[in-house]
């Protein structure tokens, strides 16, 4: 090619960028966006090993292994950092090119040895990334074969789960370590007519320890005696006293075993739980219920009444007046709720949850967007909406991106937007407020610590949400309209 | 210098040698012996203690290393501001990689600047079985239909892409010529190499192969026209960077690749010379460039202002008298306001500790910034380093200090128990780990979500921000009364 044939660098024009700018708002470029077949962008939902480490961080002692290669490791540890600004330990047993053509067995010895003698875990939690479910490592043999070769004792657990992906979200991923991990721990202790008379509660997929530790106030103060199986709630929020602790709480592993012998399970996230609240009913003893996330008052007082039946528990004045304070916060302030349209984006269970919330304030959950979601997912959305008049003209969008989302809230806009970090350019592009609910929160401090489930819970995310518009009120109203009151 | 204390007391060849031996009985046999040879104690006379560096990691060790995806996307492909990036395979990569490393960009978002934008094919099962390569042409016609005026795209390959056989780069190549755009594929899957570092050097070496020599400037060459390499705008640096180098009459002609714009880089065959900030990122490129072009290359340092005025120097040596005054007189500018801001600082850190562990090139040059600050290093290692890089770090440190290479999480605990230092500067990964053990610590990959520290306007945040961190007052509430 000659010289003169090169192209010289060009500028794309101010005019270019208003024109573009202006054009990526209309319905017409929502229609095209909408059309999209192939690409994703911006999309609201991780993959699954990311899930299978938070069930591990559940369990005492318990150290994450990723069997695949290192990156992935990082990736994870690092997004658990920053959204609960936490240690985040978790091994991996580095796969590289070799592994492609061998398959990981020596990884997984070297890897599993390794991470036994350095940090000594009470349990290994062990989940594929990529590479070894691309090339079908045998996980089952490969641990066998470890413990026969005595690299890590015969005894010590090692629960795996295969999360491809390249198939479900974080939240499968959850589900199938959470159900290796108590199949794992409860193998052989199953005992005919032994009841422990314990409550076995699945919190699901909650980036909120807030959540976890409100619902231990609400079963202590029902005097049930329980597990919450997955308890993030001192793993992954750990007191700064001047010592490491990699491993600080987590479900006890002795407890967790006893899941096959309980008196009750109950499951708060239904889609996040889905295989192992199959195998809690194939399993084990005792009922096993799946009740939705209790976000407001009316699931929370569905939880209380389920807890209250199961245990035969009368229900203490605390509750009772905790839910009047409830009912009085979100009358005080249901004028700057009601009416106002919400755009919502997240898990399953999390949208379930917000959507029963704002119809119950008379507020309209209008765009209802989630990532990957079932027809069984819509279908009990689509109930929930039409429950309430509220619900009236709602939209659910289900296998749309954060892009799609964009053009929603341009072209059909709405009052707010709730929704993890990730929402942020889509609420700024279009001028929408934005109340960072879920998972990760990585650009706001300490919303992981507020409950947002329970009763309290429905007075905290009730309190953040109307003080959101009262202060944009106030930060955007004419001189001549800004007052003392609100 | 007088008001240091003794920076290096308690810290000698045999104790740090001890140090070794004892973290490396943390170990099992195997891993040990692989370990050992990847941490000693620093001699700069002696050019034999050279550390062993850029191999495999050890499987199960927590190392804090990424993947040659990472290198590709987080560091050289995903800062370049005017292309679509797209996350070629699962969803998970490209999702965990958004928008978490800080290198901004100027432009509207969805509209000429893609970079804080997240593009993904995730893969799902059929794609593993079918091949992914149809969908990839799909989905590059509707980017460029969303996304009329994206200069490029590049494809940047995660594991499965490479492991079930799909040819990128047939698609790319055909899907260039439909598109009329560059359309650069990636070989960077995760399994590649050792560390993101492959991940750098495969991303460099497309930029060789599809983008270099494909555009000219288009005014004409200039005496004073030179490319700012290997720096990201991490919190903003290369602003704070283009700034000096513009004071000094140098014409900034292309970034690579912070706030980057593909045809400007395209061109960059056409500068004087090339300056280099992160050495091991971006090397590859300097390298090519001066065989191919005969552009020299020179390799400086933006941290602090000793190193600042000495790298200055360096660059005005390479031009002309007038480019020397100027040096010169941007550095007197700047000395009382350098000097005001070490006055204000440097008595509360002086004598202060710091056990650095990153990546690229900080390892070693954030090292003039802690001193001019009177701070004193006494561990340095990197995550993805090579040789070239340890060459380079061995001087700047003090006998017996610890030098290290991929350290695994136990090791560091190990070390900072044993040296107590004042300040830890590592990543997100390590932050917490030490805050807990009530030991301040910046986070030196994202500046803490704080920065620029590059230039003379970064050296006034970076002042602050370590001041902020060792001195903060919650540190004395970590001793409880009771």
């Amino acid at each position: 090619m000659s010289e003169c044939a090169i192209k010289k660098v060009t500028e794309i024009s101010g005019e270019e960028v208003k024109k573009i700018s202006e054009w990526i708002d209309t319905k017409e470029y929502a229609e095209k966006n909408f059309a999209r077949e192939a690409l994703v962008i911006n999309p609201a939902h991780a993959c699954q090993p990311l899930g299978a480490q938070l069930a591990a961080y559940g369990f005492e002692g318990t150290l994450p292994f990723v069997h695949g290669s290192q990156g992935c490791a990082s990736y994870y540890r690092s997004t658990f950092n920053r959204h609960f600004r936490e240690p985040a330990p978790a091994v991996s047993d580095a796969m590289t090119e070799d592994g492609a053509v061998f398959g990981g067995q020596n990884n997984l010895f070297e890897g599993l040895e390794n991470a036994y003698t350095l940090y000594k875990p009470k349990m290994t939690a062990i989940f594929t990334s990529c590479m070894p479910e691309v090339i079908g490592d045998d996980l089952n043999a490969y641990i066998k074969n470890a413990k026969q070769k005595e690299l890590i004792p015969a005894d010590h657990p090692t629960p795996y789960a295969n999360t491809p992906s390249f198939s479900g979200t974080h939240i499968h991923g959850y589900d199938a370590m959470l159900k290796a991990i108590l199949a794992d721990l409860s193998a052989g202790k199953k005992a005919e007519g032994k009841c422990s008379g314990k409550l076995n509660l699945l919190p699901g997929f909650d980036g909120n320890v807030g959540n976890l530790r409100e619902y231990k106030k609400i079963l202590a103060a029902l005097e049930i005696p329980y597990v919450l199986q997955a308890d993030i709630s001192d793993t992954m929020d750990s007191p700064l006293d001047g010592k490491y602790n990699p491993y600080p709480g987590g479900t006890r592993l002795e407890d967790a075993a006893e899941i096959v012998n309980a008196k009750a399970t109950i499951s708060l996230q239904k889609y996040s739980t889905l295989n192992t609240m199959k195998w809690v009913k194939a399993e084990c003893s005792g009922s096993a219920d799946v009740l939705p996330l209790p976000f407001g008052v009316k699931k929370t007082d569905q939880f209380i009444l389920k807890l209250s039946e199961l245990f035969d528990k009368p229900i203490p004045e605390s509750l009772k007046a905790e839910r009047g304070h409830a009912v009085d916060a979100m009358t005080d302030a249901h004028q700057y709720l009601h009416n106002k349209k919400f755009a919502l984006f997240g898990d399953p269970d999390y949208l379930l949850g917000l959507v029963s919330f704002l119809l119950e304030m008379g507020a309209r959950p209008y765009h209802i967007l989630c990532s990957r979601a079932s027809k069984k997912f819509t279908k009990e959305m689509q109930a929930l909406i039409d429950e309430s008049p509220y619900g009236k003209g709602c939209n659910i969008w289900t296998n749309k991106d954060l892009w799609h989302l964009r053009s929603l809230l341009a072209t059909d806009p709405v009052d707010m937007l709730i929704g993890d970090t990730h929402g942020k350019f889509a609420a700024r592009d279009t001028n929408t407020p934005h109340l960072r609910v879920g998972f990760p929160i990585i650009d706001r401090v300490n919303l992981h610590r507020s409950p947002i489930v329970g009763y309290s819970g429905a007075i905290n995310l009730l309190t953040q949400i109307a003080n959101k518009f009262l202060d944009i009120k106030d930060d955007t109203c004419e001189d001549r309209f800004f007052e003392m009151m609100r | 210098m007088s008001e240091v204390k003794n920076p290096l007391e308690g810290i000698s060849k045999e104790a740090t040698a001890k140090l070794i031996e004892e973290t490396l009985e943390l170990y099992p046999e195997k891993a040990k012996q692989k370990r050992a040879p990847h941490m000693s104690e620093n001699d700069p006379d002696d050019s034999g203690c050279a550390i062993r560096s850029n191999k495999k990691t050890v499987p199960g060790v927590m190392s804090a290393r990424g993947c040659a995806y990472a290198g590709a996307k987080g560091v050289v492909w995903g800062p370049i501001r005017d292309m679509v990036h797209v996350s070629h395979g699962p969803v998970g990569c490209g999702y965990y990689s958004w928008g978490t490393r800080r290198n901004l960009t100027s432009g509207t978002v969805g509209v000429d600047n893609f970079s804080g934008m997240m593009f993904t094919s995730d893969f799902q099962e059929r794609d593993i079985v079918y091949g992914g390569d149809k969908k990839l042409e799909k989905l590059l016609t509707e980017a460029h239909e969303l996304f009329p005026l994206a200069k490029g795209m590049s494809v940047l390959s995660e594991c499965p892409v490479g492991l079930i056989g799909d040819d990128i780069n047939a698609t790319a190549k055909k899907m260039s010529g439909e598109l009329d755009l560059p359309v650069v594929p990636c070989n960077c899957e995760g399994f590649r190499g050792v560390s993101q570092s492959l991940g750098h050097h495969i991303s460099n070496d497309t930029i060789r192969d599809h983008i270099i020599g494909t555009r000219e400037y288009q005014e004409e060459p200039g005496p004073y026209d030179i490319a700012l390499i290997g720096d990201y705008n991490i919190g903003g640096d290369i602003w704070s960077a283009v700034k000096v180098l513009e004071a000094i009459g140098l014409n900034v002609k292309a970034q690579w690749t912070g706030d980057g714009q593909i045809e400007h880089i395209a061109a960059t065959h056409q500068v004087k010379l090339n300056l280099i900030h992160c050495y091991r990122s971006m090397n590859y490129m300097c390298k090519v460039m001066e065989e191919k072009y005969g552009i020299p290359w020179l390799e400086f340092n933006f941290f602090g202002p000793t190193k600042i005025e000495e790298s200055l120097r360096t660059i005005g040596n390479f031009f002309d008298d007038k480019i020397r005054a100027n040096v010169e007189q941007v550095i007197a500018e700047q000395k009382a306001k350098m000097q005001a801001i070490i006055d204000e600082y440097r008595p509360r850190l002086a004598g202060k500790t710091v056990i650095v562990f990153v990546g690229g090139l900080r390892p070693r040059h954030t090292i003039g910034a802690y001193e001019d600050l009177g701070m004193k290093i006494i561990a340095s290692g990197y995550e993805f380093a090579h040789s070239d890089d340890y060459d380079r770090t061995y001087p700047e440190l003090d006998k017996g200090t610890l030098v290290f290479d991929d350290a695994s999480e136990i090791e560091l605990e190990k070390w900072v128990e044993h040296f107590k230092p004042d300040l830890v500067a590592s990543g997100i990964k390590e932050k917490y780990v030490f805050q807990k053990a009530g030991v301040p610590f910046r986070q030196m990959h994202s500046w803490d979500y704080s920065g620029p520290y590059h230039g003379y306007d970064g050296f006034e945040i970076f002042a602050r921000d370590i001041d902020m961190a060792v001195n903060s007052p919650t540190w004395g509430l970590v001793k409880s009364p009771f």
